[in-house]
């Protein structure tokens, strides 16, 4: 894919930019950081240890340990009620952990970041149920997901500079979304709501994404490029996609986790894991 | 972004800003082209709520956070503006004292604290303005930080309000209890009531509420402004994607509570009296109401919300009081039911209906 | 009263043959030296003879006449003299009657009030326990003491005990004295501090007796303190209570449909004016049960309120779900309505309804401590309420419905709950709430077409507080608003307490947005 150059090459730069502005805004994340941007001199992107979460004694999470390594394609599965959403949750900041703790490379503490934060840190998240701006256009979509500075003087005076529409631009071309630029975001389908999502991930630069089941909804064909497309990401950016569709998982490929009540239950390649008598049990047992 | 194009409705807007006060002034009295007092005052009496109504629907068309204390920040202007005119008075008040008859009235001594400075016109505009921004900054933050949204805020901001008016009704509080502030003599020594001091006031108001417009225009129409919206929509996406809604909420709630500050001090002078009861929840909620007449998440809409349910106003108390609640409420419940985007979203359909009436007759032929 | 009176009169008159005073008692009493006046009054209660009644309550009456040297009772055209009762006739010239300052008139009340505490009816002996608590005459003591010990009307008795204690206190014998000032130490009468302060701060008293007084002093303030305390903790309570009928109506809505109801306090406000319709169709058509209407006020109003909250909910209130605040606008708008249509059908003025007699009185635990019964029945009325609605929530079929839409509606509707009835009959069912609210409030405030509206806010506050849909927290945030509303105001005045209260509230949500009792979700809202 030749826009796939695009946004590739512009990772460093922005990555750079983001943590610059973060800092010069005075945010109190400078403080708590031991160190700005990202430190993944050990390759691995995301830690969890330990994370315990309990709703009302209802423990939805029980000492989950995990890790993911730069570039990885990871993919979750489990039952419902596994944990899979609360694990996001703790990741992006949405949910306090009551004990264990998540790193997001070496240096930056999840557990004391705001959501905010963690986004321009770097990780991204697309919803289970598809959310856009539903009143915004599709460019508009792109435009606020695009990184850059985030406060409100900033955007009262930003203006797009003919890079950043030449971004947006590729970007649309890969979500195939581009004959659809200047319609609000509340008429497309399901599909094109879910590409659109993700094509706000992308133009946000993450170095992590994390999709809740990303082609829920999707047709064949749009489930097989949705594929096609992660895996072209893989390796620059760090995935992690939980999913129920095992034939979209099997075509990923990525290295397989199974939770089960709030912790893992195996890890392996997808082959490996679905004999698992553990997993079977898990699916089928009951 | 800035709005660099007026809109081509804005000279005639500009000449009937100019022409009200002129036939007013000008036009003898016996003439029918004579604009009373009475006209000239409600007029520009609307054009201040018009303003609190732009202010309103930034927060609450554009920013999808439906006050219900505005009315507080109003009169928070009102009063800073109302201190100041009330120095003005001098002596000729009925106890001919130094201090506002009020605190004669209460055997004060001394002015309070918070009175220093009130004589002075440039202290009594900055207050104006920083009063109203800082309680709607100290009230929005801890509100905005703590993510109280929807309904919960709309209650908070009514208690607010509600806190505020019962703090004003007391006579200790300073500021006239129950009757307020009212019997304003001068502004920077022109008589409050000369047809000349009217006009004056008029015109300002009209330029204030194309100054709101504007910059209304341009807050909503910079990325700021799609930010913003984007926090009404999804504000879980926004936030995902790195922004922090509290800032948005925040900021837009400031501009907003300074625009109704600013709109409170031009309408205390004009219609001579300013109490407690401008705080009063059922003021705020009515601001809701212009909007929603109107339509919100527009500019114009709001303005011409103001001018329909005020002139109605004036036209029920004076004719039919009885029926004045009456018809108000089943405003509020035929604009919520019926007219979800308000007259210009109804001024839509209809174009919308009679264009696809003229496509469908044009058809076969 | 004036039969006793009179009772006694004729007692003295059949038996004037057989009794008399000591003249010179009377002679004392005729004369000009105060303290001899005073003594002759004491000694005047003191004695057994009945006709020493007939001669106080003849000084009270100014009855009392000196002539030739005798002292004379003159009643009517009646002349008798005042030592034997006997009739003196022909009349004197010209009889001087005794004057009586107000000191000494004091005394004569006291010394009627002494014989008074052996009066048959419960109502006379508690009056005369109030007259002599206040500064008794020292010789009184022994008599109030035994007669104490001998009442059996509670009230009465430690009136009594207070008074003889305070009579010793003035007495000149010390051991007397230390005695009296233990036995105020269990006094709950905020009057007695004062009697004490003297003994508890005199350098020259004996160090004993300081030492017991100031022992005494610090007990009756505790006891105060704690009288207070209770007091306010009551008044708060019943301000909850009344909250709580205002708010419990709204934690149903709010909970079920999700919606906040302006029109709110407007039931409230039917349910008061069903009261008063309640009241006039009584009097009018049963004025014999006038005493119960009450009663029947109580379904009035439950079934008008929930009959309007019914018709709003379909005509309004439905078509507006998923869309919270256009729901408060639309809600506002019928309130609006509601109160001109009070308005147009009362008047704007507010209208009288009647406390019932069996609510009015109060129940004295202690001097301090005085519990009004129609605040204790409110409060009565707010726990039978609470329990009634658990109940209905909790226990029946009916409420089953409600609390699966108010988790899941599309999987109650799903199961064949007929939602959009339900939400019906949730919204009247809280609006019938409200409205028996509006009963009990037109017990204790104004009925008036805006009386909803004053507590409209604090209804929200108190859902807020509680969280939302929660019945338990409804409960605990009416009272808790309420009682810190109470104590506050005792420091800062009702106004201050009211904004610190909605403060306090604004502050509380930041700590806790969902309210005291959140239920904590895992689900990502969108």
């Amino acid at each position: 894919m030749p826009s796939e150059s695009i946004v590739g090459s512009a990772v460093p730069a922005t990555t750079a930019a983001t943590a610059a502005t973060s800092g010069a805004a005075g945010d109190a994340l400078g403080s708590r950081m031991l160190q700005p941007g990202l430190d993944t001199s050990h390759h691995v992107v995301l830690y969890l240890d330990a994370i315990s979460v309990s709703f009302d004694g209802f423990k939805a999470l029980n000492a989950l340990s995990l890790t993911v390594d730069v570039g990885e394609l990871r993919c979750i599965i489990g039952p419902n009620g596994a944990g899979k959403t609360t694990m996001m949750d703790v990741i992006t900041g949405k949910t306090r952990p009551d004990s264990g703790s998540a790193f997001f490379g070496q240096t930056l503490d999840l557990t004391r970041m705001s959501e905010p934060q963690i986004a321009t840190a770097g990780i991204g998240r697309k919803f289970q149920k598809p959310t856009v701006f539903e009143q915004h256009s599709v460019f508009e979509n792109l435009e606020l997901a695009m990184s850059g500075p985030r406060s409100p003087w900033a955007t009262l005076l930003a203006r797009l500079d003919s890079a950043s529409r030449d971004l947006i631009a590729a970007t649309l071309e890969r979500i195939r979304l581009a004959r659809h630029a200047d319609r609000p975001a509340g008429l497309l389908s399901h599909g094109q709501k879910q590409w659109l999502e993700i094509g706000m991930l992308l133009i946000q630069q993450p170095r992590l994404l994390l999709l809740d089941e990303p082609v829920a909804g999707m047709t064949d064909e749009e489930t097989e490029r949705t594929a096609e497309l992660f895996l072209s990401l893989a390796g620059e950016h760090s995935l992690v996609v939980v999913e129920h569709d095992m034939a979209f998982i099997g075509a990923l490929g990525g290295k397989v986790t199974v939770l089960h009540e709030g912790a893992v239950l195996a890890e392996g390649a997808l082959d490996a894991v679905q004999a698992d008598p553990r997993v079977i049990e898990v699916y089928l047992g009951r | 972004m800035l709005p660099s194009r007026l809109p081509r409705q804005a000279p005639y807007a500009l000449a009937l800003l100019l022409l009200v006060p002129a036939l007013h002034l000008w036009v003898p009295e016996g003439s029918p082209l004579h604009l009373s007092d009475f006209i000239l005052t409600l007029t520009g009496k609307i054009l201040c709520y018009a303003v609190v109504a732009v202010a309103m629907d930034l927060i609450w068309g554009f920013g999808g956070i439906l006050s219900l204390g505005h009315g507080l920040f109003f009169a928070l202007g009102g009063y800073a503006f109302g201190m100041y005119l009330m120095r003005e008075i001098g002596h000729d008040g009925s106890y001919h004292a130094d201090l506002p008859d009020f605190m004669v009235f209460l055997d004060w001594k001394t002015l309070p604290w918070y009175w220093q400075g009130s004589a002075h016109f440039a202290w009594a505009a900055l207050l104006v303005v920083v009063v109203p921004a800082a309680v709607a900054a100290v009230f929005g933050f801890f509100a905005f930080r703590s993510r109280i949204r929807g309904v919960y805020f709309s209650i908070i901001t009514q208690a607010l309000t509600y806190a505020a008016m019962l703090l004003f009704f007391r006579n200790e509080t300073g500021f006239g209890g129950n009757n307020g502030f009212t019997d304003f003599k001068r502004v920077l020594e022109f008589p409050i009531t000369s047809p000349q001091t009217r006009s004056v006031l008029f015109v300002l108001s009209g330029l204030l509420l194309a100054g709101t417009l504007w910059l209304t225009a341009w807050l909503t129409r910079s990325r700021f402004g799609r930010v913003l919206a984007a926090v009404r929509d999804a504000e879980s996406r926004a936030m995902f994607l790195g922004y922090r809604p509290q800032d948005y909420k925040l900021t837009a709630w400031v501009i907003s509570a300074v625009l109704c500050g600013l709109a409170g001090a031009l309408y205390v002078p004009q219609v001579g009296i300013i109490n407690p009861g401008e705080m009063s929840p059922a003021n705020s909620i009515e601001i809701a109401i212009w909007v929603a007449v109107g339509g919100r998440g527009t500019l114009i809409g709001p303005v011409l919300g103001a001018f329909i349910v005020n002139l109605a106003k004036t036209v029920f108390t004076s004719y039919f009081p009885d029926y004045w609640l009456f018809f108000l409420g089943a405003l509020f419940v035929a604009v919520t039911l019926y007219l979800p985007e308000g007259v210009l979203g109804l001024a839509a359909r209809v174009r919308a209906v009679r264009d696809r009436r003229a496509a469908a007759a044009g058809a076969p032929s | 009263m004036m039969r006793t009176l009179f009772a006694l009169l004729l007692l003295s008159c059949l038996s004037s043959a057989h009794a008399a005073l000591d003249p010179a008692a009377l002679q004392a009493l005729a004369g000009d030296d105060l303290d001899a006046r005073n003594a002759a009054v004491v000694a005047l209660a003191l004695s057994a003879d009945p006709q020493a009644r007939v001669v106080l309550l003849a000084l009270r009456d100014d009855a009392l006449y000196t002539a030739d040297g005798r002292v004379l009772v003159i009643d009517g055209e009646h002349l008798s003299d005042a030592a034997s009762g006997a009739s003196v006739a022909p009349a004197p010239d010209s009889p001087e009657p005794l004057t009586v300052n107000n000191l000494l008139r004091g005394q004569v009340g006291k010394a009627l009030a002494l014989g008074d505490l052996h009066s048959a009816e419960v109502r006379v002996r508690r009056a005369a326990a109030h007259e002599l608590a206040d500064a008794p005459p020292p010789a009184f003591a022994a008599i109030m003491h035994a007669v104490a010990l001998a009442e059996t009307d509670a009230e009465t008795a430690a009136l009594l005990r207070n008074a003889a204690a305070q009579a010793k206190l003035s007495s000149n014998d010390a051991a007397q004295r230390l005695a009296a000032v233990q036995e105020l130490a269990s006094s709950g009468d905020p009057a007695v501090a004062p009697l004490l302060r003297p003994f508890a701060e005199a350098s020259d008293a004996d160090p004993a007796l300081r030492s017991a007084a100031r022992a005494a002093l610090a007990a009756i303030n505790d006891r105060l303190y704690w009288g207070e305390l209770l007091d306010r903790v009551f008044t708060g309570v019943s301000l909850g209570s009344i909250l709580l009928l205002g708010a419990l109506g709204l934690a149903i809505t709010y909970g079920v449909m999700g919606v906040i109801n302006m029109a709110h306090g407007e039931f409230l406000m039917i349910g008061a004016y069903s009261a008063y319709v309640t009241q006039g169709l009584f009097q009018r058509h049963w004025p014999a049960a006038q005493a119960w209407y009450l009663a029947a006020a109580l379904p009035v109003s439950f079934l008008a309120a929930a009959l309007v909250g019914v018709l709003l909910e379909r005509l309004v209130i439905r078509h507006l779900y998923g869309r919270p605040l256009e729901t408060l606008l639309a809600s506002w708008g019928l309130s609006l309505i509601l109160i001109q249509a009070a308005r147009v059908l009362f008047g704007p003025q507010n209208v009288q309804v009647d406390n019932p007699g069996w609510m009015s009185g109060s129940l004295v635990l202690t001097p301090s401590l005085v519990l009004p019964w129609n605040r204790m029945l409110i409060i009565a009325f707010a726990i039978a309420v609470l329990v009634l609605t658990w109940a209905l929530m909790q226990r029946t079929r009916l409420g089953l419905y409600v609390r699966a839409v108010t988790q899941n509606r599309p999987m109650a509707a799903c199961v064949g709950v007929h939602t959009q009835r339900i939400d019906s009959l949730a919204f009247g069912l809280g609006a019938g709430i409200a409205g028996l609210g509006g009963v009990a409030l037109s017990q204790i405030s104004n009925v008036g077409p805006q009386m909803g509206q004053g507590y409209i806010v604090d209804a929200f506050m108190v859902v807020v507080l509680g969280g939302v849909g929660q019945l338990a927290g409804a409960v605990w945030a009416a009272l808790g608003l309420g009682v810190a509303a109470k104590f506050l105001e005792g420091w800062t005045g009702a106004v201050i307490a009211k904004i610190l209260v909605l403060v306090f509230v604004i502050v509380f949500i930041q700590k806790r947005p969902q309210g005291l009792f959140a239920q904590r979700g895992r689900h990502v809202e969108a």
